[in-house]
This record gives C-alpha cells, structure tokens and sequence, in this order.
C-alpha cells in the first residue's frame, strides 16, 4: 500500500521543488511587496558590490541581499547591529536552497515615523500654500553681505567658505552658528535665523552636511519651516544630499542640493564675472569709437558741403566771367584802336595835305632867325651877316645874309 | 546724469551697473562729442575698479554678535 501509492505519487527533482517553491511565493502579493523590520547581523560587502546580511529579531532570522544597483539608492552605511526596516520581495535561491529577503529600499528604524511626520508636515504646509513658487523671491545677483546659518564646526561650512572664496570674494560672510542636529537643533536654527536677520544680509544660506533622516529631523520642523518662511531675507538652503528633501528645502526661496551647491547658487562666480566684464569694457571701447567715427563722419561729410558751398567756388565763376569780359573789352578796344588808327592816318593825308611843308614842296621856303629862333617874314627881321636856317620842300640849310 | 560719485568709493555691484548703462547710452548712439569722451572715460575708470575689486578681494568672515539680551528675547 505504501509502496504503491509512493509508487504512485510523482517524485519531484530539486530544481523541480525549488521551481515549484520559487512560483507559490512569486504569487504571493504579500511576500512580493513586504516591509520587514529586524536587527542588521553578519553583514558582507561582496566584491561585485552586492550587500548580504542577515536580519533577525528574537526568535528567528532570513537571509538577506542587496543587489549592487539599490545600494547606490541607501541612505546611510550600514552597520551589524543596525534596526532596519526593509523593504523587498521574497524568494527562494535556487543554487542554495534557500529562502531569501530581495531588498530594494532600506531606511533605520523609527523613520518610518518619521517619514509619516515629515509627510503630515509636508501636507499641511503646502496647503497653506506656503511652498507656492509665487512665494519664492529672486535671490540678489551681487549678494556683499551673506548670512550663513549653520553648524560652527561642520564640513558644510567649510565647503561654503571655499566655494565663496573661490568665486566671490567680494563679499563679506556673517556666520550664524547653531546646532543643525539633536533636540536643541530646531530651536537653535530659528534663534540663528533671527540673529542673522538683524544683521540684514543680502541673503541667507541655511546648511547641513549629509546624514540620515534622523540627522535632518530639524530641518524638517515645523518652527524652522515658519521661521523661513517669515524671513524678509531670500534664504536658500543646501541641506544633505541630493536625494534628500527637507520642508526647509520647500519653503525656501531656492532649495540646492548640497551646501556647495547652496554656496554657488547664492554668489556669481568670478570667471563668469570677469568675462562678462571683459565682454562689457571691449563694448565700451567699440561703442564709444563707432560714435566717434560717426562724429569724423559727420564732420567730413558737413566740411564737404561746405567746400561746396564756398565763396572760392563763387569767385572762380566771377572770374572765369571776368576773363571773359576782359577779354572782350580787349578785343574790342583793339578794334575801335584800329579804326582809329586808320582815321589818324587818313588824318595824317589830309593834315599833310594842309601843312606849311607841302607848300615847300611847290617851291616856297621857310626862313628862320638862327640867332632868335624867328621865322623871318619881313625885311626889317634881318641885318647884315645874320645866320638864317632855310626850310625847303625835302629839307633845310644854313646861310648868312650877305647885303650890298 | 547726476554728479558720479568717486569711482573708487564704488561697491562692484554699483561700479558694475553704471558700466552696464554708459554701454548702452553709448549704444544708443545719441551722445554728444563730449559726452562721449567723457562717458568713455568713466566707463573705462569703472572697469578697472570692478577688475580690482574681482583681483584684491578677499573673504571676509565674522560670527553674528550674540548678546544674551538678544537670547532672552529671543527664547
């Protein structure tokens, strides 16, 4: 009987059994998308990057792993010994045979509760619309004065100061120091933020270095929130990692990553200054000469038509007109010259005709007195041994009178 | 204009804003010779400030003045 029905029964392989496992738990909803809280013990870091470990609590224990890719996700390095609360899938791991916790999100105990907290927070503000963009002020473009609140001793201050020194050392950095961690921190960060008002910085950076939910619990306050949010100073803050979100962070006038970020968000940076300085002197140059040319253009151009207009222009068409009248008062000078001159001789015919000489030349003669000069016209103008000239028609002699 | 105040009592941020307006000015092209030169001028004396300024500074840190007055008020 035991033998047939073993006879009977099919007999499964191993990989048969583990496949059969692997499917029932597969679907199961439960085991698929479970939250599993235990203490962190033999804890292994493999060389592929994978985590191992093994949570238990009293009574029992499940082997555990993280793939390599969700543990770039975690928060904070784990530790043996850690309360986790673990979120995954459960399966069974077919080489080994064993029962395995698949772990894609991780986070310490007691957050959780936190989370809730940070959640009801989160509802609650943004209802009061106190994360509205409209809310958000531009942070100042030259900021010379600017408050830092944050721990006096953490790295976050340290990385703020090098960031400023390095891209704007122009401005002056007022330090509000307070706790950003423990039970003090919230009432710490709304005393450092009233302090660093008074001081009337151009704006505020509100800081924390990385850490745990737990860690930023204070920046996830609901005084500090309030506080921020009263400020009339634009505050931008810079607390933890990038994947970290605080209600600081969403009540900000500007949430950065990380304090660096928050310290480069808040300044301009000198390099950028300098070229755009550099690029403002060489418009200054080119545009101040583009106006002079314009001036030289003005002027030439202007200085043209005044050469065009000029009286020498004027004068040139006088003279030209000039000339030109002179030359015909010349030309007709020399003509009315010309009829002149034939007048003169014709005068020159007619006066030879009526002139004493031509009178000569039909045989008479003029006789003049050498002595008195006197033309001799009467006997009683001459005595004995009188040198006389004797003017005939083609010439003139000498004598003397010689009377009997 | 208003009368320029000393170049050299100028914060960057001031330096830096009256450059930014003489280059438009200038850009506008409606100056008159003189004012141009003049505008040049200034223009060229601010960005040396502003050079300087980006050149010597140095980061200057204090904490904020905590009075107990200030603490009993304040708590």
């Amino acid at each position: 009987m035991d033998q047939l029905s073993l006879l009977s029964t099919p007999i499964l392989s191993v990989k048969e059994l583990t496949a059969y496992l692997h499917g029932m738990l597969e679907n199961d909803d439960v085991l698929q998308d479970v939250w599993v809280g235990g203490e962190i013990s033999n804890l292994m870091r493999a060389n592929s990057g994978h985590i191992y470990f093994t949570l238990k609590d009293q009574d029992a224990s499940v082997r555990c792993v993280i793939w390599r890719q969700h543990t770039l996700r975690l928060a904070t390095a784990l530790e043996d010994g850690q309360s986790v609360e673990a979120h995954g899938y459960v399966d069974i791991y077919e080489g080994g045979g064993q029962l395995q916790f698949y772990i894609d999100t991780l986070r310490l105990a007691g957050e959780g509760r936190l989370y809730q907290e940070f959640l009801r927070l989160k509802v609650k503000l943004e209802a009061e619309g106190l994360f509205e963009v409209s809310r958000k002020r531009l942070l100042p473009v030259f900021p010379l004065k600017i408050g830092v609140v944050t721990s006096p001793t953490g790295a976050a201050l340290q990385d703020i100061l090098n960031v400023l020194r390095r891209r704007f050392p122009l401005a002056e950095v007022i330090l509000s120091p307070t706790a950003v961690q423990g039970s003090e921190a919230p009432a710490g960060l709304v005393l450092a933020l009233t302090r660093i008002i008074t001081e009337k910085p151009d704006v505020i950076i509100m800081a924390r270095g990385g850490g745990s939910l737990e860690d930023l619990c204070a920046f996830n306050d609901e005084k500090v929130a309030r506080a921020i949010a009263a400020s009339p100073i634009p505050i931008v803050t810079g607390i933890g990692h990038e994947t970290d979100f605080t209600i600081a962070d969403f009540v900000a006038d500007l949430r950065a990553p990380t304090p660096t970020a928050a310290a480069e968000m808040a300044v301009p940076n000198r390099e950028d200054l300098i070229v755009a300085l550099t690029d403002l002197t060489s418009k200054l140059q080119r545009f101040a000469r583009h106006q002079l040319d314009n001036y030289l253009w003005q002027l030439s151009d202007l200085s043209n038509q005044l050469m065009s207009k000029s009286p020498m222009k004027y004068m040139a068409f006088e003279f030209e007109k000039l000339a030109d009248t002179s030359k015909r008062l010349k030309r007709a000078t020399y003509h009315s010259m010309d009829i002149r001159q034939l007048n003169l001789k014709d005068l020159f015919g007619q006066l030879t005709v009526l002139s004493p000489r031509g009178t000569l030349k039909r045989g008479f003669a003029l006789v003049t007195n050498q002595i008195n000069h006197k033309l001799v016209t009467s006997t009683e103008d001459i005595t004995n041994h009188l040198p006389i000239q004797i003017e005939v028609g083609d010439g003139s002699f000498g004598a003397t009178i010689v009377q009997e | 204009m208003s009368v320029p105040k000393e170049v050299e009592k100028l914060s960057y941020e001031q330096a830096y804003e009256e450059l930014q307006s003489i280059v438009d000015l200038l850009d506008e092209g409606r100056q008159s010779l003189e004012d141009t030169l003049k505008l040049f001028e200034r223009g060229q004396a601010l960005a040396h400030r502003c050079e300087a300024l980006l050149n010597q500074a140095q980061l200057k840190l204090r904490e904020v003045i905590t009075s107990p007055e200030a603490e009993i008020k304040d708590a």
